[in-house]
């Protein structure tokens, strides 16, 4: 029946520094950038993980009325506004050495679960973001 | 509201995460503020605002949440997991716990294992709530 996620959305509260952010921090690419009237439709996604895209949607109108859209920026910046990212990397110590040479603000140091090991951060805007390199399941 | 409104949410917010990530040490309202990049005068105002709740509540509130988690997780002892949530008063501890979650450590771990979730998740859901009251020491992250 269904296939794939394709497409995931989160709200950002600035478009560029979204960009500056995902892509230029992150090493997210973007898929696509385009003005549909009033609306900057922007997709990234992972090099790796071409197939599934982030919607870097901004809460405005007139999607959304302006008192909405005031609304949820407020509720983005105090980190709830429901915005996930989980990602994926063979080497967290790696990663977040390269994340922490990029300038992220990076409150925590890589951290030994029981999947394996993972550290967490927000972008800037309040969304949370957590980076984890998996253990294999001992089958594999 | 205002892009400034934004800032000082955004600020706030890295305070909170902190008292998620080292509730095990002692943090006080000085290195909470530096955190915030705000100065002390305005943190504990400026957090309940944006929160609903005081600082010191939060953290207190994190610090059982752990300890039901550890409670329920591990074998390790009454004792060990107060000192492993941050608190260094056993008597403290179990009031404290006994107050938010409405009976004592050794009758809570009774209740078994936690089914596994990410962590992060696991912290944000399984946090008791602020309905229930918490008496707050004297001379502690907040005013009442």
């Amino acid at each position: 029946m269904l296939n794939a996620i394709t497409i995931t959305s989160i709200y950002v509260l600035d478009q560029d520094a979204a960009l500056d952010f995902y892509v230029g921090k992150l090493g997210f690419e973007v898929k696509v950038d385009q003005q549909f009237g009033p609306m900057r439709f922007l997709t990234v996604a992972l090099p790796e993980d071409p197939d599934h895209a982030v919607l870097l949607e901004l809460p405005a109108p007139p999607s959304v009325s302006p008192d909405v859209a005031e609304q949820v920026r407020d509720l983005v910046s105090k980190g709830a506004g429901g915005g996930h990212l989980f990602l994926r990397t063979d080497d967290a110590h790696k990663t977040h050495a390269e994340l922490e040479e990029r300038g992220v603000d990076l409150p925590e140091e890589p951290i030994v679960q029981p999947y394996g090991i993972d550290f967490g951060f927000r972008d800037p805007f309040g969304n949370s973001v957590r980076v984890a390199q998996l253990t294999p399941p001992p089958s594999a | 509201m205002s892009r400034a409104s934004e800032d000082s949410n955004r600020r706030m917010l890295r305070a909170r995460d902190a008292m998620d990530r080292s509730y095990a040490e002692p943090l006080d309202v000085p290195a909470l503020a530096r955190i915030a990049h705000v100065s002390e005068a305005h943190f504990i105002r400026t957090f309940k605002t944006t929160f609903g709740e005081t600082p010191n509540r939060y953290l207190q509130r994190r610090r059982v949440e752990r300890a039901m988690f550890l409670l329920r997780s591990t074998d390790r002892t009454v004792t060990d997991i107060c000192m492993a949530v941050g608190l260094s008063s056993l008597g403290t501890f179990s009031r404290v716990f006994a107050d938010v979650v409405g009976e004592p450590p050794s009758v809570y771990r009774r209740r078994g294992p936690l089914a596994p979730v990410p962590s992060c998740f696991g912290m944000r859901w399984l946090r008791p709530g602020s309905n229930t009251a918490v008496s707050e020491k004297p001379g502690a992250a907040s005013p009442p």
